[in-house]
């Protein structure tokens, strides 16, 4: 054997063992849920389950108690989905407009607008908690779904802006000078040349933003009433509020089904997530 | 009534002036060549014209009509972009047509239209295609479709031939005059290129660093720069530019040339009057002639009384270049691909006089 495939070999060795080291919570997650209560009684911890059941599934869906609710996950799921599409939605959208306008429609104080945008990445979510709920207040969407909304479409300009920009940056400005004079105005412009040509840094956009909106936490525990929770708030609920035995199984079964649709976004369109956050780089 | 009336345009982009008081007007069917050097601001001026730039002062006529401050979609023009600027997404027809049916224009014109165009550029088997399947050339005609169905009153070209290579380009050159020719549309053109502004120019304005250097015909811009730079600028090989002494002897201007290892070369000018002591001698290579014994010489050439030290001989087939050193600077002479010129030989030389510019040192200006 030469060094080099050796090498090779050592290679694969580490590979593996940071792969199994990152897929070993998931595997835990998977059989425990899939396992009965006696059974994570007496077994151990990485062992396969004897009998496969979904119960646990089932309960967490339907069931399980939330607080002083006892019906699983799936309002606050439907919650969920009626907060991040509209939301992901919007400020993708939003995004791609202000995008459009920096890269390619420059004005007096451009660059301060978009050094502002951008400043809007980096704040921390805590800073803006305390005004945020006095502006929901004052706008009369406090602890509702639209509220929730609107503070993640806010939060997610930022972002999406700064996506836009850097890809539409590398489309050369005689496109929309061409465009001018065959007579096309600022939205026809938009809308015929530069949106058909987006679809990667759309993909990009809408990744970003729906694993950000769906994985959040604070702003959901802080900005939601009773019938507008998250499902991420309603899953550290089931998980808190069990009393007697904790029923690890259905913890788990909640936490993959919380986890579920962020992980099928990114097998879906992961390859042009990739694809797509390059593409600014490269000459199109 | 002119086509384009460029009346005192001033243009800045805050404190810094871009252009200088531009003043031109062409006629129907001129072709008029903005040409010089990366950054004198000629595509500048040609987007004010577009009205994609706003201008900072003065007016834009075509057509008779002031359309300062009016928007290019309404400016009755059509332009074709240096990067093509094709619509990355749409077929070749619709690349063409999107103009068409931004303005509204009905289904049946628009493919009267395209069909007429498309026959005329030869790219009728490429409508379906997307720009991105098309090769330098190709994108380059659909570039012109695009702004032939227009029918505009004037077309604006910017650096149209500067991405393609040099055989093709000159192809499309000769094809762009044919169309100049066949329409009889008046055209702006934007060029670095001289040759392209000599071969495709009825008009000629040559810019640097935004201020007008000459407007007129190819024929005027080349045998009668009005400076220096202009005189650089045109032609290749570049015209000699050799500094020289004049002095009035008998009715007649003597014009000395210092020449290495020897005394200076002098030529007297039977034409030329009032020229001051210190001068530079603008001559261009086809204007000097071989002065051996038994050869032609044209009428106004006037022989030096003095062979020059040929330094360099390169024979280019149709001709034989030959350099020496006149006056401190290398100077090129145009001779018969047959001239018996030798390197590092002296040789006989003759200037056509009747043909030669005189520029003053210290401004560049013409003097005669």
């Amino acid at each position: 054997m030469t060094t080099n495939t050796l090498l090779r070999w050592g290679l694969y060795a580490v590979l593996i063992l940071f792969a199994a080291f990152y897929l070993m919570p998931l595997f835990v997650m998977l059989t425990t849920s899939l396992k009965s209560l006696e059974e994570i009684r007496t077994g151990g911890l990485l062992s396969l389950p004897r009998e496969i059941t979904f119960a646990p599934w089932a309960e967490a869906w339907s069931t399980a108690c939330a607080g002083t609710q006892c019906e699983g996950l799936r309002p606050f799921f439907w919650n969920s989905v009626l907060m991040a599409v509209p939301a992901v939605a919007i400020s993708t959208v939003v995004g791609a407009l202000n995008g459009y306008v920096f890269a390619q429609w420059q004005f007096r104080g451009a660059n301060l607008f978009f050094a502002a945008i951008l400043f809007g990445c980096f704040i921390p979510f805590q800073v803006v908690l305390l005004p945020m709920a006095q502006a929901l207040g004052f706008l009369g969407l406090a602890g509702s779904i639209p509220g929730l909304i609107f503070v993640h479409v806010i939060y997610g300009i930022g972002f999406t802006t700064l996506f836009f920009r850097n890809y539409y940056v590398t489309i050369p400005q005689e496109l929309v000078r061409a465009a001018k004079v065959d007579g096309a105005g600022f939205f026809r412009i938009f809308f015929a040349i530069f949106l058909p040509i987006s679809l990667p840094i759309i993909t990009v956009s809408v990744i970003w933003q729906f694993t950000q909106i769906w994985n959040d936490f604070l702003f959901g525990v802080s900005f939601s009433g009773p019938g507008s929770q998250p499902v991420t708030v309603a899953l550290n609920n089931i998980v808190n509020s069990t009393t007697g035995v904790k029923a690890y199984n259905v913890d788990m079964a909640a936490a993959i089904i919380a986890a579920l649709p962020t992980l099928l976004v990114y097998v879906v369109a992961g390859k042009y997530f990739i694809r797509g956050l390059t593409a600014g780089s490269v000459k199109g | 009534m002119p086509i384009l009336e460029i009346d005192h345009l001033q243009k800045s982009y805050g404190e810094t002036q871009i252009l200088h008081d531009i003043n031109i007007s062409i006629e129907e069917g001129d072709f008029l060549v903005l040409v010089g050097p990366s950054g004198c601001g000629k595509s500048t001026l040609l987007n004010c014209i577009a009205g994609l730039e706003p201008i900072t002062g003065g007016d834009i006529s075509i057509a008779g009509r002031n359309v300062t401050g009016v928007s290019p979609k309404d400016r009755d023009i059509a332009m074709v972009f240096q990067s093509y600027a094709l619509y990355p997404t749409m077929s070749v027809a619709k690349n063409i047509t999107f103009g068409m049916k931004v303005r509204g224009v009905d289904k049946a014109t628009q493919d009267a239209k395209l069909k007429q165009v498309a026959a005329q550029l030869q790219i009728e088997q490429l409508l379906n295609r997307k720009p991105g399947q098309l090769s330098g050339g190709q994108r380059q005609r659909v570039a012109m479709g695009r702004a032939l169905v227009r029918d505009p009153r004037l077309f604006l070209f910017d650096e149209p031939l500067s991405n393609l290579d040099a055989k093709l380009r000159v192809s499309m050159r000769t094809e762009i005059k044919k169309l100049h020719q066949d329409l009889n549309a008046s055209i702006v053109y934007v060029t670095h290129d001289q040759i392209e502004a000599m071969t495709l120019a009825t008009k000629i304005v040559v810019m640097k660093g935004g201020v007008i250097q000459q407007i007129g015909t190819p024929a005027e811009i080349y045998n009668r720069p009005a400076n220096m730079f202009v005189a650089d600028f045109m032609g290749s090989p570049a015209m000699n530019l050799i500094p020289a002494r004049a002095r009035a002897d008998a009715g007649a201007t003597r014009i000395e040339i210092d020449r290495p290892g020897a005394a200076p070369l002098v030529i007297t000018d039977p034409v030329a009057r009032d020229l001051p002591a210190d001068i530079v001698l603008g001559v261009r290579p086809e204007d000097i002639h071989e002065a051996t014994e038994g050869a032609h010489l044209p009428g106004n050439a006037r022989r030096a009384d003095g062979d020059v030290l040929i330094d360099i001989v390169e024979p280019a087939g149709a001709d034989t270049f030959a350099v020496t050193q006149l006056g401190g600077k290398p100077v090129t002479a145009r001779l018969r691909a047959e001239s018996p010129v030798q390197a590092r030989q002296p040789f006989p030389l003759a200037f056509d006089l009747s043909k030669v510019s005189y520029f003053s040192p210290k401004d560049g200006q013409r003097l005669n």
